[in-house]
C-alpha cells in the first residue's frame, strides 16, 4: 500500500525508516530536533528517537560536519544537516580537506559513513547567498559522493541508500521542489542505488540530461516538442558522483545529440564535465555539437523576474532543441 | 617533599611515580625520533615539510600515558610525539614520514598525517584546528553508544584563534561530551609569538566562555601533566563533560624545516632549555632515589637503540606499490 508524500515530508520518512533499521544512525543539525527542521523536513524524529539520537546544534557548521566525521569513523552513521547548501562555504575545510580525504590519507584505516543534507537551488527568492546549486562546488574533490534527487521516490530511495553507504555523501534537497508529490510504500525495495541514472522519458532525437528542477522543465519541453514531432529522451542522472555515464552513452547511440539542462553557471559544472568526457572519449557518437543550457555567469539575483531569467526556462529548452535537430 | 615512588605525586616537586622509568624511556624515544627525522631531512630523505616537537615531550607523554587503546586522540601536524605516545610503533611512524610500505598509512599520509586507528591515534591533522570537531565527533560516538571511552585532542596555542576551536568547545560543553581539550602552548603560532596574536596571556581563561573547567599545568613536567589529565579524563568518563587544559611548553626547534627560528629573543631558548622536560624527570628520579645516574643514562641508551633499530626497519621497507595511489578513495 502506498502513501502520498510531498518531497519535503518524505525526508523524515526516509531518515526515520533508516533510524528504525539501524541504532547507529543519528541526526543532528541546526533546528532539526525540537523544531523539526528549518524547512520542516525532520518533524517527528526527535519525538520518536529522543535526544540521544536526534540533536539540535548551535549555528556551527564546522563543528557539525567535523563531528559527523569523527562520529562516522568511530561507529555511528551520522546524518548531518547544514540547512542551506550555501552554508557549505562555512565548513568547506571540513568537507573538502577532512571528510573527503580521511579514508584515503589513512590508507583505508577508517570508513566514513556519513550524509550531509543541504537545501539546494534557486527559484524561491532567497537571494544570492541562499540559492546556489552547490553540488558543483565539490566536483573537483575526489572522495565525495554527490546526490541530487528530483522526485519524491528518488529522494526517498536515494536518501536511504546514502545513509546505508559506507562513504561520505553530500545530499542536496532542492528547495523549489518541496511541494511536489509522489507515492511510496516505504519498502526496502524502493531504495535507489547510487550511481544509476533514470530514463524518465524515452525518445529518439535528443538525449537531454537534466536534474532536480531542470528535469521537470525538460519534461515540459519534451511534451511541447512532441507535438512538433521532435522526440526528447530525458535522463535524470540522480547522482552526480558516481555518474552513470553508460546510460547516457547508450542513449546517445540512439539519438546522436546531447543536451544538458542544469541549474547554475556552466563553468566548473557537472554538465560541462559530462560534455568534456563525451566529446573527448566518444566524439563519434555525436552528429551535432552538444548543447549546455545553464544559468548566466552571475550570482543568483533576488527579484522574481531576474531570478526566473537566471534559470533556464522551458521555452529556452524548446528553442535550443529545435535548433539542435536542424543542425 | 613527600615519599619516594609517590603514586599520588601531582608534580615533579612532590615525587616521581613508580613507572617513572617508562615515562622517561618514552620521552627519550620521542626526542631521538625527532632528532633522527631532522637528520633524515638533511639527507633529503623526507619530502615536503615536517614539524618537530623537541622540548614538548612531556605534553605528549603526560596526556597519553594513562589513556586506554580505545580512547581516541587527535593532534596537529606537529604530532609525531603524540602519536608515538598513544602507542603507534616507531618503525611505522618513521616509515610514514619516509613514504614507505611499512608506514602507518602505507606512505599515503606523510609526516603531517600520522594515524594509527588500532591504538586510538585517530589522526594528525595538517589544517590548524580542524581536528577539534573530529574529536567532538568521536566523543559523540562514545556518548551515543554508552561507552565510557574518552576523546582527547591536542592542539597548539595558534589553534585557539581559529573558529573550529570555539565551535568545538561550545558544542562539546552543550552536549556534555566525554572529551579533553589540551592546548600545547609552545609560545609560537608558526613564526609569530603568542602576544602578537592573542590579547590574553593565559589561554585557559577561554574555558570560562564555554562553561567548562580550565586547568593550567606546567607542560614541561610530565608528572603534573599526567595528574591533571587523569582528573579531566575521570570527569569525562563519569559523564561530567569536557575540560580545557593549557600546558605551556617550548618548541626547541623552528616551525618547520625552513625555519631557523631567528625571531626568538636572545636568551629565550636558553631559559627554556634549562626547563627541558627530559632532564627534569631524570634528575627528579635521581633526587628521589628511584634511579641512579647510571640507570637513567641506560634508559636513554635503550631508547636510542629502539629508535635506531626502528629507523633501520623503516629504511629497509620498500616504497609503496604504484597501484596504491588508486585505492581507498571510497570504501
Amino acid at each position: 500500500m502506498t502513501t502520498i508524500y510531498n518531497y519535503r515530508q518524505v525526508i523524515s520518512k526516509a531518515i526515520g525508516d533508516e533510524m528504525r533499521a539501524d541504532p547507529d544512525v543519528v541526526l543532528f543539525g541546526e533546528d532539526v530536533a525540537a523544531a523539526g527542521g528549518a524547512f520542516k523536513t525532520t518533524p517527528g524524529l526527535f519525538e520518536e528517537f529522543g535526544p540521544n539520537r536526534v540533536r539540535d546544534t548551535p549555528i556551527s557548521e564546522q563543528a557539525i560536519v567535523g563531528a559527523a566525521l569523527g562520529a562516522a569513523m568511530t561507529g555511528l552513521r551520522p546524518v548531518a544537516e547544514i540547512m542551506f547548501a550555501d552554508f557549505a562555504g562555512v565548513c568547506f575545510d571540513q568537507i573538502a580537506n577532512q571528510v573527503a580525504k580521511y579514508r584515503y590519507m589513512t590508507n583505508g584505516q577508517v570508513r566514513v559513513p556519513l550524509v550531509i543534507r543541504m537545501a539546494n537551488g534557486a527559484g524561491s527568492g532567497f537571494g544570492a547567498q541562499h540559492s546556489q546549486s552547490a553540488e558543483n562546488w565539490f566536483l573537483n574533490i575526489p572522495g565525495l559522493k554527490i546526490v541530487t534527487p528530483g522526485t519524491v521516490a528518488d529522494l526517498y530511495g536515494l536518501l536511504r541508500a546514502s545513509i546505508r553507504d559506507d562513504n561520505p555523501v553530500l545530499f542536496f534537497e532542492h528547495k523549489n521542489l518541496f511541494a511536489i508529490k509522489g507515492e511510496i510504500a516505504g519498502l526496502d525495495s524502493e531504495i535507489v542505488p547510487l550511481g544509476v541514472a533514470a530514463i524518465v522519458r524515452e525518445g529518439t532525437d535528443i538525449t537531454v540530461v537534466a536534474n532536480q528542477q531542470m528535469r521537470h522543465r525538460a519534461l515540459e519541453a519534451a511534451e511541447i516538442l512532441a507535438a512538433e514531432g521532435i522526440s526528447l529522451e530525458v535522463i535524470d542522472p540522480r547522482t552526480i558522483v558516481p555518474f552513470d555515464e553508460e546510460t547516457i552513452l547508450e542513449s546517445l547511440r540512439r539519438t546522436s545529440r546531447l543536451m544538458i539542462v542544469q541549474e547554475g553557471p556552466r563553468d566548473g559544472s557537472w554538465g560541462a564535465s559530462l560534455v568534456s568526457r563525451v566529446v573527448t572519449d566518444n566524439f563519434e557518437l555525436l552528429d551535432a555539437p552538444p548543447v549546455v543550457l545553464s544559468s548566466e555567469e552571475t550570482p543568483v539575483p533576488y527579484a522574481g523576474n531576474l531570478e526566473e531569467l537566471w534559470l533556464t526556462s522551458v521555452s529556452e529548452i524548446v528553442e535550443a532543441a529545435r535548433r539542435q535537430v536542424r543542425y | 617533599m613527600t615519599s619516594l615512588n609517590n603514586l599520588a605525586a601531582r608534580s615533579l616537586t612532590d615525587g616521581v611515580p613508580a613507572d617513572a622509568a617508562d615515562l622517561l624511556g618514552r620521552m627519550w624515544q620521542i626526542r631521538h625520533f625527532e632528532n633522527e627525522v631532522m637528520s633524515l631531512f638533511s639527507k633529503n630523505l623526507v619530502r615536503g615539510s615536517t614539524h618537530l616537537c623537541q622540548g614538548q615531550e612531556a605534553v605528549s607523554v603526560g596526556v597519553c600515558w594513562d589513556l586506554r587503546r580505545t580512547d581516541f586522540m587527535t593532534c596537529t601536524y606537529r604530532g609525531h610525539g603524540a602519536v608515538i605516545a598513544k602507542g603507534a610503533p616507531l618503525d611505522g611512524s618513521f616509515g610514514e614520514i619516509l613514504g614507505r610500505q611499512i608506514g602507518l598509512c602505507g606512505g599515503k599520509g606523510g609526516s603531517m598525517h600520522l594515524t594509527d586507528i588500532s591504538v586510538g591515534a585517530l589522526g594528525s591533522n595538517a589544517i590548524v584546528g580542524a581536528h577539534l570537531p573530529i574529536s567532538v565527533g568521536s566523543a559523540l560516538s562514545s556518548q551515543v553508544q554508552g561507552r565510557d571511552d574518552v576523546s582527547v585532542t591536542i592542539f597548539g596555542d595558534g589553534s585557539t584563534n581559529i573558529g573550529a576551536f570555539h565551535e568545538s568547545l561550545n558544542l562539546a560543553a552543550v552536549w556534555k561530551l566525554p572529551i579533553v581539550f589540551v592546548i600545547e602552548n609552545n609560545q609560537y603560532g608558526e613564526y609569530s609569538p603568542l602576544a602578537s596574536t592573542t590579547p590574553i596571556d593565559q589561554l585557559v581563561r577561554r574555558a570560562d566562555s564555554y562553561g567548562m573547567p580550565g586547568v593550567l599545568v606546567d607542560g614541561n613536567d610530565v608528572v603534573a601533566v599526567r595528574a591533571v589529565m587523569n582528573d579531566a579524563v575521570g570527569r569525562a568518563r563519569l559523564g561530567l563533560g569536557p575540560t580545557l587544559i593549557e600546558a605551556p611548553t617550548y618548541r626547541q626547534v623552528g616551525h618547520s624545516r625552513s625555519d631557523p627560528g631567528a625571531y626568538r629573543p636572545d636568551g629565550e631558548l636558553e631559559r627554556w632549555l634549562a626547563l627541558d622536560p627530559i632532564p627534569r624527570l631524570a634528575s627528579a628520579m635521581v633526587t628521589f632515589g628511584v634511579a641512579t645516574s647510571d640507570e637513567v643514562a641506560a634508559i636513554e641508551a635503550s631508547a636510542r637503540t629502539d629508535v635506531l633499530s626502528a629507523l633501520d626497519r623503516a629504511l629497509a621497507s620498500p616504497i609503496p606499490d604504484d597501484g596504491l595511489r588508486l585505492k581507498d578513495v571510497f570504501a
